[in-house]
C-alpha cells in the first residue's frame, strides 16, 4: 500500500514543521548574533536587518573568551585523550579475552556513571582544594576523564567486538604480543569506531557544566562556565551572548551531526544499535 | 553456559589481560569508592568551611536537620516534577518524531540534523538564549507572539518558574529521544505494519499493537537513562532561577549545591549527597540490570 501524494505532503509539512520548531532557538541565536544590541531587544523581534559582525569582534576581543576557549579546547581534548590511552587497552582486553568476570566488569563500569556528581561534589571539591588542582585544567581534565571512562570503555568495546577474532588470533600465531596485536591489526580495523568515540568524548566534555562551574573560577572556566557569566543582569547583552554562544556551540553541533548514527550505541551503552 | 575452567591457555590469558585492564579499574574503583566513602563519612562530621571551630562526630544530626527542613521536601517534590514532567514530554514527542522521520520525506536527511540539534548544545547557552531571546515577558519571541494572537505576555520565570525550566530541559532532551527511538525504528519489520494495514489496522492501532510493542526497550533505556541525567540537572537552573523565586525551582541537586558551595556546609551537603545517591541508585539498579538482559557480553 503506498501512501498518496496528499499523504506524502502532509509527512513532509509535519516532519519539516517540527525540525523547524526544535531548530529555531539555535537559528534565532545565530540570527541575533549579528544584530547591533538595539535590533536585538527589538519588537517586534526583526527578521531583516543590517548584519554586524560587531559583536563577533567584540567577543573575540574579550581576553575571557579567548581564555575560555583554550580552556575549553585543552580540557575536553585533553580528558579524551587520556581517556582512550587508558581505556583502549581495556576494552580491547574485555573484546577479544573474555573471561568470567568480563560481564560483571562491564556492568559495574556502567554503574560508576550512574553516580549522581553532587553526590561527591563535596569530597571532589576539598580534594581539589587540597592538592591544588582547583580552577586548574589538569583537575578539570582529570575529572572530565574519569566520568567518561565507562562511556569510552563500552563504546570502544562494542566497536571492537564486531571485528573478527580471527583475525587477531592470526595475528597471534604469528607471534604479535598483545601491543604489536593493538597496534598493527585493531587500531587500524576500528579507526572509524575509535573516532566516534574519541569525538563522542570530546562532546560530552565540552558540554558538561556541573563541573565545569563549580570546581573553576577563572584560570580555568572553559566556555560552558563562561557563558554561565552572562546570567548576571548586567551583562545581559543579547547580541554578545548570542555571538558568544553561536561560537561555543558550532564546532560542536558540527562534530554532533557528523557522528549522529555511532552516537546512539555511546549514549546507550550498546543496548541500541 | 559452560561452567569456567582454568585450562592453561585461559590463565596464560588472564595474565596476559590484567595489565591491559589495570588502569580502568584502578582509576574506576578510585573515583567510585574514594569520594562516595568521604561523603559518607563527612555526613556523620560537624564540619563548616566557614567555621573552623565547628567539629567531631555529629551522629545523625545533619540528616535530621536536612529531614526536618522544609527545603528538603520541596526539593524532593521539585526534583520529581522536573523529572516526571520532562520526561513524559520528552517520550511523547520522542516517539511521534521517530515515526515521523522514518517516513520517507523531501529533505528528510537535513530535516533530522536540525531535531537533533539541541542536544549538542551546551546547558548554559540553551537555557539563557531560552530565558532572554525567548522567554523574556518584554522583548521576547514569545511575548511578540503572545501579544499578536491578543494574549498577555507570560512572564515565566517570576509566575511559573518550574514551567520555563521544564521547557528548556525538554527541548535539551527531545532529541535524545528521538536519536534513539529513530535507530530502533529502523530495525522495525516492514512487513509487519504493511500485514497489520492489509488487516486494516489504521494508524492509531498500528502504533499501539505494533510500533509501540517494538519500541518498549528502547523506551525504557531511554526513560532510565534520561532519569539519571535529569536528576543531576543543574547549569539550566543556576543560571535562569538560581532556584528561586524563593525555592520554587530549587531540586535536590541544586539544594545540596547551595549547602556545599554557598553556604560550605561540609556536613549537612554530604548528607544530602547520600540521599541522592540513594535516590539515583534506586534508578540505576533498574537501568543495569535492563541493559544486563539487553547486550550481548
Amino acid at each position: 500500500m503506498r501512501a498518496s501524494p496528499l499523504q506524502k505532503l502532509i509527512i513532509a509539512i509535519l516532519g519539516w514543521g517540527a525540525a523547524l520548531l526544535m531548530f529555531f532557538p539555535v537559528a534565532w541565536m545565530v540570527l541575533t548574533s549579528f544584530k547591533t544590541e538595539i535590533n536585538a531587544i527589538h519588537s517586534p523581534p526583526l527578521l531583516i536587518f543590517h548584519p554586524t559582525l560587531a559583536n563577533y569582534g567584540h567577543v573575540i576581543h574579550l581576553g575571557d573568551y579567548i581564555g575560555a576557549l583554550t580552556n575549553s579546547v585543552v580540557i575536553s581534548v585533553g580528558a579524551t585523550i587520556l581517556g582512550l590511552i587508558i581505556g583502549i587497552p581495556a576494552a580491547y582486553a574485555m573484546a577479544f579475552f573474555p573471561n568470567r568476570w568480563t560481564k560483571d566488569l562491564m556492568l559495574w563500569m556502567l554503574s560508576t556513571k550512574m553516580m549522581p556528581a553532587v553526590g561527591v561534589l563535596m569530597p571532589i571539591y576539598l580534594l581539589c582544594q587540597r592538592s591544588g588542582l582547583l580552577d586548574t585544567q589538569t583537575g578539570l581534565i582529570l575529572v572530565m576523564m574519569l566520568s567518561n571512562l565507562p562511556i569510552i570503555v563500552w563504546m570502544l568495546y562494542t566497536f571492537f567486538k564486531e571485528i573478527p577474532g580471527d583475525i587477531i588470533e592470526a595475528s597471534r600465531m604469528d607471534g604479535a604480543g598483545p601491543l604489536a596485536q593493538l597496534r598493527v591489526v585493531l587500531l587500524p580495523l576500528a579507526g572509524p569506531g575509535i573516532a566516534s568515540t574519541a569525538l563522542l568524548s570530546i562532546i560530552l566534555s565540552w558540554n558538561e557544566a556541573f563541573w565545569s562551574i563549580n570546581l573553576t573560577a577563572t584560570n580555568a572556566a572553559p566556555l560552558t562556565a563562561f557563558i554561565a557569566t552572562f546570567s548576571a543582569p548586567e551583562g545581559l547583552f543579547w547580541a554578545k551572548l548570542s555571538a558568544a554562544s553561536t561560537l561555543a556551540v558550532a564546532p560542536i553541533l558540527i562534530f554532533g551531526w557528523a557522528t549522529q548514527r555511532q552516537l546512539v550505541r555511546g549514549l546507550t551503552f550498546g543496548a541500541v544499535k | 553456559m559452560t561452567k569456567p575452567t582454568t585450562t592453561p591457555t585461559h590463565r596464560k590469558k588472564l595474565m596476559r589481560t590484567w595489565p591491559l585492564l589495570t588502569p580502568t579499574v584502578g582509576l574506576l574503583l578510585l573515583w567510585a569508592f574514594v569520594p562516595l566513602a568521604m561523603t559518607l563519612w563527612f555526613s556523620f562530621q560537624r564540619y563548616n568551611l566557614l567555621d573552623p571551630t565547628i567539629t567531631g562526630f555529629a551522629g545523625w544530626s545533619n540528616y535530621k536537620f536536612l529531614l526536618e527542613s522544609p527545603a528538603f521536601l520541596i526539593s524532593i517534590f521539585n526534583e520529581l516534577v522536573l523529572v516526571g514532567a520532562v520526561l513524559i514530554i520528552t517520550l511523547v514527542l520522542g516517539v511521534a518524531f521517530a515515526v515521523l522521520f522514518d517516513q520517507e520525506f523531501i529533505g528528510r536527511s537535513i530535516a533530522r540534523l536540525l531535531v537533533i540539534a539541541p542536544f549538542f548544545v551546551m546547558p548554559t547557552v540553551a537555557a539563557l538564549i531560552w530565558k532572554n531571546l525567548l522567554m523574556d515577558p518584554v522583548n521576547g519571541v514569545f511575548a511578540y507572539l503572545a501579544r499578536l494572537l491578543g494574549f498577555t505576555p507570560v512572564d515565566w520565570f517570576t509566575h511559573y518558574p518550574m514551567a520555563g525550566v521544564v521547557m528548556i530541559v525538554a527541548w535539551e532532551w527531545v532529541p535524545f529521544a528521538t536519536l534513539i527511538l529513530l535507530t530502533a525504528m529502523q530495525s522495525l519489520d516492514r512487513q509487519q505494519v504493511e500485514a497489520a494495514k492489509m488487516d486494516g489496522a489504521r494508524g492509531p492501532q498500528i502504533l499501539r499493537y505494533v510500533i509501540l510493542p517494538h519500541l518498549s526497550r528502547p523506551l525504557t533505556i531511554v526513560m532510565m537513562m534520561e532519569t539519571i541525567y535529569l536528576l543531576a540537572v543543574f547549569a539550566e537552573i543556576f543560571v535562569t532561577t538560581s532556584g528561586g523565586p524563593g525555592n520554587a525551582t530549587t531540586t535536590l541537586t541544586y539544594l545540596i549545591y547551595l549547602r556545599a558551595l554557598v553556604s560550605f556546609n561540609v556536613g549537612g551537603a554530604s548528607a544530602g549527597g547520600v540521599l541522592a545517591v540513594i535516590l539515583a541508585n534506586i534508578v540505576a539498579l533498574f537501568l543495569i540490570r535492563t541493559v544486563a538482559r539487553n547486550v550481548d557480553l
